[in-house]
């Protein structure tokens, strides 16, 4: 018998980064396969090429150019690769797709100091990279359900719900499309049903901090129903928390641990501006949706968050 | 059932059905003990033995230095061997240590005792100090200073710490199964010591017989609460918040909330000197873990070393490579099997070998921060000891860290948040004494 040092505590949950990293692609399977159904085997193709390539560049940098010669792949590459595949285009080309996930990995996660450091979202990052860089290809939607073997080049291109709001243009689609997805947007945003089904899997598995959505969803709900009863051309509070990047958004990118609050009362503040802002760039701004920048914007202020919402000390007394 | 309980917290394995229902032995007479002359927190006993000198079974072999430190006796009849430094597995230094052969049984030296209603609260308070009583739950603070609360802070409660809250132990359990009439003798002593109406027991609802047993023993002396089963319910600040509502102010004493507290052990030791006469000389604790052939609940002589211990128990499966003194989220692995046990060692818990577990950065998962009892945030106290900010940890409560473990058994990442807090405590130590 041999003893070894040890710390306590001798015991330690199952839990790890990688078996978190691989519920989170388990939630994201949904959403997967329902962005093949409704766009094809292309959607199907990015979204799995996301996540090797991801996985593939966490190790490269990782390996030969930071130089971790015991680095273990731990599945958080493979998160940011699938996620800015649900965040395209279903005409993205491959080699743009990629130069957004190097950029992503490498920008937006690694010359933060990697894993847990980063301030941003990386998937976050390499879309809006994307957007900035190639918008034509970044915003040019294609009509769902045109089956899964065309190519997406052969189907018809379509506005997504947001872009006809913005234009002030006739709006032809159901509740019920936006709900299930059968609708023009990025390849994983569209389908609700889907994401939360991925959502409610990682809550019963207590991987998300679950106040940053229902903040998130809550204030744009409550926000444009005002505005709604001002004028009902901004559209009604169903409509806006079921369309565009929201549920995708609140679900699975702002509730990225790296890149939100702590606290739970930061937890609500963070998805409190969120909102506020996804709001004010949908109605007022220049961009049809705004998820994305709501978000990033809110990363930067995590710092600012988790100093000003430190949970009061068991038994602290009050000076 | 109303179960009472506390913010924060983890669920860990319990494994408590190794030993729960194990009968609880009487170990036979070790023949060599080893005791420690800091078997209590605070300052070590000065031995008053001498090498070569016969001692009786209860004699006095050590006596307190300070307010608060304790008597020790000599847990056999024989000769006193040897005085040497020995390794202190919590001090982590050498201490004195009187090692003992044993020549005879047991020939007694006992305090004076009898029926505790003939003594005067002074008198018992004396009794309980000179039979060297410490806290059993683990901390071995000594039990006379609880009992002797300054004037000015009127205790109106007494709680009786039954939870149990470690994975693995189950002596406590089986103590309230089978020495419920010692524990309400002890708590009707202390209730009499300090002057109060109000006991109270908390126990764990994964203990539903003990519940049961002590609340027909105990009617009219306690009132027993189910406690929800959740680490760290058995934390002092934590039992007195979930029985009470009261919240022990930081850096303070249950004392300032009106409460004192004692573990189950105790309140038996405290029965057996008043009533037997028997200083503090022997403890239950459970030999238990994966790594154990038979896990048993034992009473064991103290300054027994660790491996007889083991050895009765069927002795340890080969691979075993942890032995933990304590329980296992917050016991201290030993590098030596023949390290004795002290007054405070409630567990013997041998751990067979897990895949090594390499520490990952942290990925701001909030499990921490959530499972904190404390409401700290173990995160931040980690980052700030790994930058050397001792003074900013301090701000973010470091001192208030209780040390339970339950953000190191959650992290994800398999960050040592205790080890680094416990290190950044101690240097703050350190630097603020150079300071004065």
């Amino acid at each position: 018998m041999k003893l070894i040092t040890a710390n306590a505590p001798h015991i330690r949950s199952f839990d790890n980064v990688r078996t978190i990293m691989i519920d989170v692609l388990i939630a994201l399977i949904p959403a997967v396969i329902g962005a093949s159904i409704f766009f094809g085997w292309y959607a199907l193709f990015l979204s799995i090429l996301g996540m090797a390539v991801g996985e593939l560049i966490d190790y490269i940098i990782m390996r030969w150019i930071r130089g971790k010669k015991d680095f273990v792949p731990d599945g958080s590459g493979a998160v940011t690769g699938v996620l800015l595949a649900l965040n395209v285009s279903a005409r993205l080309p491959v080699g743009i797709f990629l130069i957004g996930l190097i950029f992503a990995l490498g920008v937006g996660k690694h010359v933060f100091g990697g894993l847990g450091q980063n301030i941003f979202n990386p998937a976050l990052v390499g879309r809006v990279f994307l957007m900035i860089s190639f918008p034509t290809y970044m915003t040019t939607w294609i009509i769902p359900g045109a089956g899964f073997f065309k190519s997406p080049w052969d189907v018809q291109t379509a506005a997504t719900p947001l872009m006809i709001l913005k234009e002030g243009g006739q709006m032809n689609v159901t509740y019920w499309d936006l709900f299930i997805g059968k609708v023009g947007g990025s390849l994983g945003e569209t389908s609700v049903l889907l994401l939360l089904i991925g959502f409610v899997y990682l809550l019963l598995r207590k991987r998300i901090k679950v106040v940053i959505p229902i903040s998130y969803i809550g204030t744009v709900f409550v926000m444009t129903a005002i505005f709604y009863l001002v004028n009902p051309k901004f559209g009604d509070p169903l409509f806006h928390i079921l369309s565009g990047g929201l549920m995708l958004g609140a679900l699975f990118m702002a509730t990225d641990m790296v890149t939100s609050p702590m606290t739970r009362r930061g937890q609500l503040i963070f998805g409190l501006g969120c909102g506020v802002l996804t709001v004010v760039i949908r109605l007022f701004g220049a961009y049809p949706e705004g998820v994305s920048l709501s978000i990033l914007f809110m990363n930067s202020l995590v710092p600012i968050i988790d100093a000003v919402t430190k949970p009061r000390i068991f038994g602290e007394v009050k000076r | 059932m109303k179960l009472f309980t506390f913010r924060g917290g983890v669920h860990p394995p319990e494994r408590k059905e190794l030993s729960r229902d194990k009968e609880i032995i009487r170990a036979p007479l070790p023949n060599k003990v080893f005791v420690s002359m800091s078997n209590h927190a605070g300052a070590p006993a000065k031995p008053v033995v001498e090498v070569g000198q016969e001692v009786k079974t209860g004699q006095v072999i050590g006596e307190p230095t300070a307010f608060i430190s304790a008597y020790i006796h000599s847990p056999v009849t024989g000769k006193v061997v040897e005085i040497r430094k020995m390794l202190h597995p919590i001090v982590g230094k050498p201490i004195d240590t009187v090692v003992i052969e044993r020549t005879d049984e047991d020939d007694w030296e006992l305090l004076p005792h009898g029926d505790f209603e003939k003594f005067s609260k002074e008198e018992l308070i004396d009794i309980v100090k000179k039979a060297g009583i410490v806290g059993l739950g683990g901390a071995m603070f000594p039990t006379h200073v609880k009992l002797s609360p300054p004037p000015d802070k009127k205790i109106d409660t007494l709680i009786i710490n039954g939870a149990e809250c470690e994975p693995y132990l189950t002596i406590d359990h089986r103590l309230m199964l089978e020495r419920a009439e010692d524990i309400a003798y002890g708590i009707s002593i202390i209730k009499r010591i300090l002057s109060v109406e109000k006991a109270i027991v908390g126990i764990e609802n994964n203990k539903i017989d003990a519940i049961e047993n002590m609340k027909k023993v105990l009617r009219g002396i306690a009132e027993v609460y189910a406690l929800k089963t959740k680490y760290p319910q058995g934390s002092e600040k934590h039992l007195i918040y979930a029985v009470t509502g009261r919240k022990v102010p930081s850096g303070g004493l249950p004392m300032d909330v009106g409460v004192v507290v004692q573990n189950v052990g105790t309140v038996i030791a405290v029965k057996e000197a008043v009533m037997d006469g028997k200083p503090l000389i022997e403890r239950g604790l459970t030999v238990t873990g994966e790594g154990v052939n038979e896990p048993k609940n034992l009473i064991v002589r103290i300054g027994s070393p660790v491996s007889w211990i083991l050895d009765l128990c069927g002795g340890v499966k080969e691979e075993t490579n942890r032995i933990i003194l304590g329980g296992p989220m917050m016991g201290i692995a030993i590098r030596d099997v023949n390290t004795p046990i002290l007054k405070g060692t409630s567990g013997i818990v041998a751990l067979l070998p897990e895949k090594p577990l390499v520490p990952k950065p942290c990925i701001r998962c909030s499990r921490c921060v959530e499972a904190c009892p404390m409401n700290l945030q173990p995160y931040l106290l980690y980052l700030l000891t790994l930058k050397k900010r001792y003074d900013d940890a301090v701000k973010e409560g470091l001192m208030d860290c209780i040390e339970c473990g339950s953000c190191s058994f959650i992290c994800p990442s398999k960050i040592e948040h205790v080890r680094y807090i416990k290190l950044a405590k101690n240097v703050y130590r350190a630097l603020r004494g150079g300071k004065k």
